[in-house]
């Protein structure tokens, strides 16, 4: 996804990347972060839970649109409010996609 | 508080992440300043969800990904800034899609950005967004030369001030 941020920068737009790997995204020099210690497939937050959504966007657009220079990198401070061990099992897909299922298979040596 | 960008990866998978380094050729800073004010600034988001219009689009093609594990749809999905009780569908194979579907706010907060600039805070919400399926490898390349251009013509031609990109 930073690629796309990226290009899209360099078109002469500006971009912020809400992620929840920031330290990939600055690896790879997305112009502006703003990382979030949430489950994947949640970047904006808690389903239904307008306040932490707003929180993020409200973040998102003050690195968006008063980041002085680039690398800028904000982390939001919410602490994901469900047990650890349940967000983590939750946010994965109920069938391994299919590069781990290779993955996995070749780890087995039957792939 | 500092993220840790790890906290909910499965720890097998640390290794492919941690040593990322820019693609050749991406290994320098690229920045466009934001030059209006956001109270005067068209915004527009684009999620990695792999969200369509159900019913109206095509969902991005996991049968192909099932059948080649390192390919993944490297197309993009526009969608319209109000859904009008249009159903969104997802087609992501590497995320559980139920928290999305049931709230698509919590990856593409177009009502959020509308509440902003119904607020004065943010000038205008654009009138289209785009979705595209986070997984590439093999596809990276239609996203730099194909999907990609697509994508800034599309931004370009509605005025669009600044993009949120959120990868799920």
């Amino acid at each position: 996804m930073p690629v796309l941020a990226r290009l899209v920068e360099a078109a002469a737009i500006p971009t912020v990347t809400v992620t929840m790997m920031p330290a990939l995204a600055a690896a790879v020099l997305a112009p502006r972060i703003v990382g979030v210690e949430f489950p994947f497939g949640h970047p904006f937050g808690m389903p239904g839970d307008r306040a932490m959504q707003r929180r993020v966007l409200e973040t998102a657009l003050t690195v968006l649109s008063g980041a002085a220079a680039f690398g800028t990198h904000v982390d939001v401070d919410i602490e994901w409010p469900l047990p650890r061990a349940a967000a983590y099992k939750s946010w994965q897909p109920k069938e391994a996609s299919p590069i781990v299922a290779l993955m996995l298979a070749s780890m087995k040596g039957d792939g | 508080m500092i993220v840790d960008s790890y906290a909910f990866l499965p720890r097998s998978f640390v290794p492919l992440y941690s040593g990322a380094s820019p693609a050749p050729g991406d290994d320098g800073p690229v920045w466009a300043p934001f030059e209006k004010r956001l109270a005067e600034a068209r915004i527009a988001l684009l999620t990695s969800a792999g969200l369509y219009l159900e019913g109206e689009q095509p969902p991005f093609d996991g049968e192909r990904e099932k059948a080649d594990p390192t390919w993944g749809d490297p197309t993009h999905r526009v969608l319209p800034a109000s859904l009008d009780g249009r159903a969104l569908g997802m087609m992501h194979l590497h995320v559980n899609p139920e928290d999305v579907l049931a709230d698509p706010e919590i990856a593409l907060p177009l009502g959020g950005l509308a509440a902003l600039v119904a607020e004065g805070r943010v000038g205008s919400v654009a009138p289209q967004h785009v979705s595209v399926m986070g997984y590439q490898q093999a596809g990276l390349e239609v996203w730099r030369h194909e999907t990609a251009p697509a994508i800034v013509e599309l931004l370009r031609n509605q005025g669009t001030d600044g993009l949120i990109l959120a990868p799920v």
